[in-house]
């Protein structure tokens, strides 16, 4: 097969890959030869190589489709790119405070998130089932190892254990649905697979693997019923490495989706829109029943994530590019709300560790008033209550959902936003009414900018990023359709 | 920059900016926080008085537009006040200072306290100005979050339900209400206010946005049976939240019906008008003897502030000029007259701790001022002529009897019931022999509460003597709104728009010579 590949300019749709994959090996070398204390050193390292890699998507866009149809570059890939590389960066960062506590002192750590980075990206990006699976697994285990990481801590291993047999199990799904769609098509690059699929049809065979392939994707965003391994996960691993696994890999998991069921299964839209549906109001209505009896934060926030990404799927069940849009926009505002809500998690720290039940909460409005004023922001925010940035997000997904008809979803939809008001009201409840028990540990500099930069958004999200994410998320969306 | 096109932009911002300065105000500096508020309310309510002043009454349409696209095709920035609107710009206004005055003692967390007021103000003039219908659903379900918190911080002891019910009441009518604007904005393409009001829905779907709506203002309003939230909210919420609950916030049920239900919506309206007469009737009836039997002296008021929007809803939906002239008077009265009562109920409570009826008796002895204020008040609650309850009450009636007569003869009897239960709790609470021990020693208003009171009995007295001031500058907007919706459903017009002034020519003529005479008059009744 001749490559389509003749010289060093004609690969530049791949250049924020290449950058990473070779960034990722020097800093591993750097990270061998170093002094095992310089963690942190590495740590910065690797987020200004998120940020490096980041500018050159922004900065040097070009579109294409390289390495003999594997590898595709288009601005819905770029706006979805920038929020993993932007979600890692600030994971990272959040793993900066208390490393030693968390067991995030390693060198390691920072390598295996860019790795997954790196696959998130390949994910992104692929244009055909194989580059697909490698992606998606590069991605997954790294994040099996992040998961583990604090090897001495119960907890921990299990979640790590608990989610590497779920996630293999997943990937047999996605696998066996690939290779039921290459039987019933005859291609695995996703542009053949369209044509093939207008040509001859939809048959039972294609709708299995179709069925197979969602699932397993379905299991990477946590969506209901595929996400049992989501609060078992959250609630084990160190809180930083919940930040991550909350950000990055669900934006990436998300885009997959949106590729797969917008572009490569348009012909039958018909029939995943039904799956995507079903995906959505499990979600919706499982997470919004079963966070309230929650009493651990991490549990709750675990729940809450299963919850939004049945919302975001409310958006791409309309099937149309007001839906693409609406999700692009819900999954930048879940990731500014996420990584708020996490520096707030870690800024809670008593002399016993971290804050883990929502009763610890006690009174922290007065003891810490700024970091419980952001958690309440980000709380509200999160029921979708205007005008917070929780809001629009809904606006643009529910709005899709209206103009494709699907009000049944759309009912159940708000009803259950109004249900999950519920459970993260109970934390402002916690925080603002209730009398403090507790003294809270001084808050590390880096999360408090953190915390600041995503409540400022979150508030005025009206009058500043507001307009240009809709302008952006309307590009990026254009280029699927 | 003109003042045309700046005035509503200011007035909406102007109170965040002020919290945003409150911000960085040092949380001990009780002093500062406190004038900082206090110059930015009376700073934004000088210049609602310039908006009102520039108003063109004799306009119909929206004036002081901006319009802007803002966030992608769905959602602009667009502001304008017509008729219907600028008279609760005002009102909003108006209470924040007394607001802020009332609260001036507050001794938790006032700083919090002062900024979530400033941003509750923000949101409440915004529902009022803005002509966007994305950006009137922030707004609207915006005050949730800070009444939210000032029902459940500043509480009393019940308060975490009350603020947990007052939250999900509203918010879960709310959603429905949120579908229903897109639908709208997908069936007419813009959420431009002005030009949804010029939209034809079809007569189906009206029937659904219809009813969507009404979830979320019903709830608001409320209406019968909605309103269980109401009197746990009042009662468990500090006095000046109380005031902002009763006085604004009810408002905006009555308005989005204004706005929305009657003109966008005007064949189902008339469909349903039966079923909102039915509920307002049973609203005024059934809420005023649940009032009769109150120990509570905040939930007696809760409750008579249902029976009063019972009538806004009646006169709403009567669909004419004199029907739709009167809940607006009864919407502006009550929120002056309903404010003022809360005021009241915090004054006593602030010496004595407690809102129990039984718990006070003869008060007059030792608080003349306060009864006289307290009676101003009670006397535009039961609607006596020549208070401003009066007006709205009687304009409403007068409506709805032209449309059906046996509406307007049960809302009778809910003025005969309110005299009941209003002189009632006054007699209990301020008339009989002073026996008890622990209100020997209770002081008179201080120059604090006169301050707050007395504009307030002012007001009550004036426009219960010359409404004009406000049936001027609704005329217009409510003849526009009356024309289209009599036209839309296929009733005579003619008819619906019967001068709504013409009644009340008796008690204020034209000519300013014959107006004393014409108050002694009405003042009669009020002597004895």
């Amino acid at each position: 097969m001749n490559s389509d590949v003749t010289d060093f300019a004609s690969l530049a749709p791949a250049y924020p890959e290449i950058l990473m994959a070779l960034g990722v090996l020097v800093l591993l070398l750097l990270g061998v030869v170093l002094n095992k204390e310089r963690s942190l050193l590495i740590t910065w390292l690797s987020v200004g190589l998120l940020v490096a890699t980041g500018l050159i998507v922004l900065l040097q866009p070009a579109d294409g489709v390289i390495f003999n149809g594997l590898f595709i570059a288009d601005s819905f890939g770029r706006f979805m790119k920038v929020l993993v590389l932007g979600g890692a960066g600030l994971a990272l960062i959040l793993s900066i405070s208390n490393a030693e506590e968390n067991g995030l002192h390693k060198f390691e750590y920072s390598i295996l998130a860019l790795l997954a980075t790196l696959g998130m990206m390949v994910m992104v990006s692929a244009n055909d089932l194989m580059s697909l699976y490698v992606g998606l697994e590069l991605q997954s285990l790294s994040l099996y190892v992040m998961a583990a990481i604090k090897r001495d801590d119960g907890r921990a291993s299990e979640a790590g254990l608990k989610y590497f047999v779920l996630g293999a199990l997943s990937s047999g799904l996605l696998l066996y649905g690939a290779s039921l769609i290459y039987g019933f098509t005859g291609h695995t690059n996703l542009g053949e697979i369209v044509v093939a699929i207008a040509n001859e049809g939809r048959s039972i065979g294609l709708i299995f693997g179709v069925v197979f392939l969602l699932a397993g994707v379905a299991f990477k965003i946590s969506a209901v019923p595929f996400h049992m391994w989501t609060p078992d996960v959250y609630e084990g691993a160190p809180t930083p490495v919940t930040a991550f696994f909350a950000m990055a890999p669900k934006v990436a998991a998300m885009t997959l989706m949106i590729r797969l069921v917008m572009d490569t299964f348009a012909p039958i839209t018909s029939d995943w829109q039904q799956i995507v549906i079903f995906l959505s109001i499990a979600s919706m209505v499982l997470a919004a029943f079963a966070a309230i009896g929650q009493q651990s934060l991490k549990r709750l926030i675990a729940y809450s994530s299963i919850g939004h990404v049945g919302f975001a799927l409310v958006g791409l069940s309309s099937g149309t590019q007001v839906g693409v849009e609406g999700v692009a926009i819900y999954m930048a505002i879940y990731v500014a709300m996420t990584v708020g809500l996490f520096a707030c998690l870690l800024s809670f720290r008593t002399e016993t560790g971290y804050v883990e039940t929502i009763d610890e909460l006690a009174g922290a409005a007065q003891s810490r008033p700024f970091v419980a004023a952001v958690m309440a922001i980000l709380m509200f925010s999160l029921i979708g209550l205007p005008p917070l940035a929780g809001f629009f997000a809904k606006w643009h997904v529910f709005l899709a959902a209206i103009e494709a008809n699907l009000y049944v979803l759309s009912v159940i939809g708000v009803l259950a936003s109004a249900v999950s008001a519920f459970y993260y009201l109970r934390v402002v409840k916690v925080m603002f009414f209730d009398a403090p028990v507790k003294q809270f540990a001084a808050v590390p500099g880096e999360l408090n900018i953190i915390m600041a930069a995503s409540g400022f958004l979150v508030v005025t999200y009206y009058f500043t990023v507001g307009n240009p994410l809709a302008q952006w998320a309307h590009i990026a969306a254009g280029s699927l359709f | 920059m003109t003042f045309e096109n700046s005035i509503l932009t200011l007035l909406t911002w102007l109170p965040v900016l002020g919290a945003a300065i409150l911000l960085l105000t040092p949380k001990t500096a009780l002093n500062a926080i406190r004038w900082i508020s206090l110059i930015v309310t009376i700073v934004v309510f000088s210049l609602s008085l310039a908006l009102w002043q520039a108003f063109d009454p004799s306009s119909a349409g929206f004036q002081f537009v901006v319009d802007l696209p803002w966030i992608g095709d769905s959602i602009g920035y667009r502001v304008g006040v017509d008729g219907i609107s600028v008279l609760f710009v005002v009102l909003t206004a108006l209470l924040m200072p007394a607001v802020v005055v009332s609260s001036w003692e507050v001794d938790s967390r006032l700083k919090e306290y002062m900024i979530v007021f400033l941003v509750l103000e923000t949101l409440m003039i915004g529902v009022f100005t803005t002509l966007d219908l994305a950006m009137f659903y922030v707004f609207f379900e915006g005050t949730l979050l800070p009444m939210f918190l000032i029902i459940g911080i500043w509480g009393g002891s019940a308060r975490i339900q009350a603020a947990y019910k007052f939250f999900f009441y509203t918010f879960i009518g709310s959603v429905l209400m949120l579908l229903a604007m897109m639908a709208m904005y997908w069936d007419a393409g813009t959420t431009d206010i002005v030009r949804l009001l010029g939209h034809d829905f079809p007569v189906g779907m009206q029937t659904w946005l219809w009813l969507a709506f009404f979830a979320s203002l019903a709830v608001k309003m409320p209406m019968w049976p909605f309103h269980r939230w109401l009197p746990e909210a009042h009662v468990q919420a500090p006095t000046a939240g109380s005031v902002i609950l009763a006085a604004i916030l009810l408002k905006l049920g009555g308005y989005g019906f204004l706005r929305f239900s009657l003109p966008m919506f005007p064949d189902a309206s008339a469909q349903f008008a039966n079923f909102v007469f039915l509920l307002s009737v049973a609203a005024i009836i059934l809420t005023s003897l649940v009032a009769l039997v109150q120990t509570d002296i905040k939930k007696l008021i809760a409750y008579s502030s249902v029976a009063h929007m019972g009538f806004v809803t009646m006169g709403i939906f009567a669909g004419n000029a004199l029907g739709i002239q009167g809940a607006m008077f009864q919407m502006i009265s009550h929120g002056i007259v309903s404010g003022a009562l809360f005021l009241c109920v915090g004054v006593i409570y602030d010496r004595m701790h407690t809102r129990e009826i039984s718990a006070y008796g003869g008060l007059v002895e030792r608080m003349p001022q306060y009864a006289f204020a307290f009676m101003v008040f009670t006397m535009a609650n039961v609607g006596l002529p020549g208070t401003s309850g009066f007006v709205g009450e009687f304009l409403t009636m007068m409506g709805v009897f032209q449309v059906n007569t046996w509406v307007a003869f049960g809302a009778a009897f809910g003025v005969i019931f309110s005299a009941c239960y209003a002189l009632w709790l006054y007699r209990r609470t301020i008339f009989g022999a002073l026996t008890k021990e622990s209100l020997k020693g209770i002081l008179d208003l201080n120059l604090r509460e006169k301050v707050v009171l007395y504009p307030l009995i002012v007001l009550t007295v004036v426009f219960g003597f010359y409404p004009a001031p406000i049936l001027d500058t609704t005329a217009a907007a409510v003849d526009n709104l009356v024309a289209h919706y009599s036209e839309s459903t296929g009733r005579n017009p003619a008819v619906d728009l019967a001068d709504e002034r013409a009644p009340l020519e008796y008690v204020a003529p034209a000519e300013g010579a014959e107006q004393p005479a014409a108050e002694e008059h009405a003042a009669e009744p009020a002597a004895h």
